[in-house]
């Protein structure tokens, strides 16, 4: 009997929506935790996989060497490179190109080359506007690796002992 | 007052220019048409923007609820936000079903939106202004409110879809029933005050026991009537169809009267809801907060004009409005009918009984 009439209390002065409304009136106070993207960004790992890059040696001289293991790897088939003999006797590619339409993003390109020449940068604001747009080639890819080659190197660099 | 004597004189030299211009009588019939429509501008084009300017502060209250910042990004603030929505609003297109009755189609949200303005004729905002001072001003709200349930039922059967139909079932059955206890709470309001003229229920809060004490607050009719406050607010809330009784607008679970709705039409039927919603806080405020007077009989208090007390007191209301919408998940409609059927209207009925006694003992307060 003394529950049922604490519960008719409880209904009637509507006690359980006011402690509701205690709940949401101290969240209008609380700290927001939006990010306003174009001014604010998230902080962002050295490990992000974003854009592709091709990096070449400080000397100049393309990494790749097309052992084709990160074509072999790629799970998405994104990946197509051909290759033929140089004239100083190497093995170097003729054609390296990444659809980043089909592109997963995993990685595993990156992880594994044995030169460290296909890598993925922190780069994640790029986009195409026409399909095409977004079929990277070898020239392309070594352009992205020039223009950001000591952020790579640093987040390499930083990385290297857990490697 | 300063601004009454010169709205009176404003008002004769205007008499005198058309009289002069038309004749005696006609002259007067043109300026008093003249006079009204000027009149009713000057309160439906704040109310226009009242409304548009309510639905950003829903979205910066609610998005602060949840811990969000809110449109910001539209003018300094987000302030133009407003203006770009009714812009998007005009300008998409305006689908109307094959089979759809054009006419009482696009009528529908007309209604809903004249019904909505109508009912401000004869709110006051201070002891003097006031549209229409018409005796049986409740019982013109009541009737004119009651009214919204045309064009939700029109908006329902023009759409020629089976789920707008069932949806303004709903929707009308969810309206009929809370007009009952909300017409039982005013009932008691109208018990207390002796009047159905509005000003007079303002009039009437601002004496009695406390208000002799200087502390007027405590003689508002939420004190005493405060099961009837709460009856009628939350019967409010239903009757605007606002969250947590917003059964119209729950796509995910179920469809509203105007599922059929895109655009401006679309647009027209939630300027209506909003401004209903500032009409239930008005009325709130007049029926129970006492209106424009201010909460405590002190010199710095009383210097603040009244308009703004009315303002303010409506403002809390409406940040509760809002408040509700972020804090309650949707009540189901057989919960709907529960509430209004069997709590609130045995409630209103035995509060009006008591009250009606408690007026013939000598204890009554109401003198």
């Amino acid at each position: 009997m003394a529950e049922k009439i604490r519960e008719f209390f409880k209904t009637f002065l509507l006690i359980e929506l006011l402690k509701g409304m205690a709940v949401t009136g101290r969240y209008l106070f609380a700290r927001k935790i939006t990010i306003q993207y174009p001014e604010e960004h998230t902080p962002q790992s050295a490990r992000f996989r974003g854009l592709h890059a091709l990096r070449r040696y400080p000397n100049g001289e393309e990494r790749c060497i097309a052992c084709k293991l990160c074509e072999a790897v790629c799970p998405a088939l994104a990946i197509t490179i051909e290759s033929e003999e140089r004239a100083d006797g190497t093995r170097r590619t003729t054609r390296y190109d990444i659809d980043l339409n089909k592109c997963i993003f995993c990685g595993f390109c990156e992880e594994s080359c044995p030169v460290d020449s296909i890598v993925e940068t922190r780069i994640l604001e790029y986009h195409g506007e026409k399909r095409s747009d977004l079929h990277y080639t070898k020239e392309m890819l070594l352009a992205v690796g020039d223009r950001y080659e000591a952020e790579i190197a640093k987040d390499r660099a930083s990385d290297a002992q857990y490697r | 007052m300063d601004v009454l004597g010169m709205y009176a004189k404003i008002i004769a030299i205007g008499l005198e220019f058309t009289q002069g211009l038309f004749g005696p009588e006609l002259g007067a019939a043109i300026f008093t048409l003249v006079k009204t429509s000027v009149l009713i501008m000057l309160i439906v084009a704040p109310l226009l923007g009242a409304v548009a300017y309510l639905t950003l502060l829903e979205r910066k209250v609610i998005g602060y609820m949840q811990v969000r910042i809110g449109p910001n990004r539209v003018g300094p603030l987000g302030l133009l936000q407003p203006i770009a929505d009714g812009v998007k609003l005009v300008f998409k297109e305006i689908i109307i079903p094959s089979g759809a009755d054009k006419i009482l189609f696009v009528l529908a949200p007309v209604i809903t939106l004249t019904v909505a303005m109508a009912a401000w004729a004869v709110v006051p905002f201070s002891p003097k202004v006031v549209l229409a001072d018409v005796n049986a001003g409740l019982l013109y709200i009541m009737a004119i409110t009651s009214m919204g349930v045309y064009g939700i039922i029109v908006a329902g059967w023009a759409s020629n879809s089976k789920y707008a139909f069932l949806g303004a079932m709903r929707a009308a059955a969810q309206i009929v029933s809370y007009e009952i206890a909300m017409g039982f709470a005013l009932v008691c309001v109208l018990l207390v005050s002796q009047s159905l003229n509005l000003t007079d229920i303002v009039s009437g809060q601002e004496k009695g026991y406390f208000a002799d004490m200087g502390l007027n607050f405590l003689s508002w009719n939420w004190l005493p009537l405060a099961p009837m406050l709460l009856v009628y607010f939350i019967s409010g809330v239903a009757e605007t169809q606002r969250a947590p009784f917003d059964m119209a607008v729950g796509e995910s679970e179920i469809v509203g009267f105007h599922v059929e709705y895109s655009g401006m039409l679309f647009g027209v039927f939630s300027m209506g809801e909003y401004a209903n919603m500032i009409l239930v806080a008005f009325l709130t405020t007049i029926m129970f907060f006492g209106g424009w007077a201010a909460p405590i009989d002190s010199t710095v208090f009383n210097a603040i004009p009244g308009f703004l007390w009315l303002f303010g007191k409506v403002l809390c209301v409406l940040i509760l409005f809002l408040w509700f919408r972020a804090t309650f998940p949707r009540y189901r409609y057989d919960q709907i009918m529960r509430l209004g059927w069997k709590v609130f209207i045995p409630l209103t009925i035995v509060w009006l009984v008591l009250i009606a006694a408690w007026m013939q003992t000598p204890f009554s307060i109401w003198k």
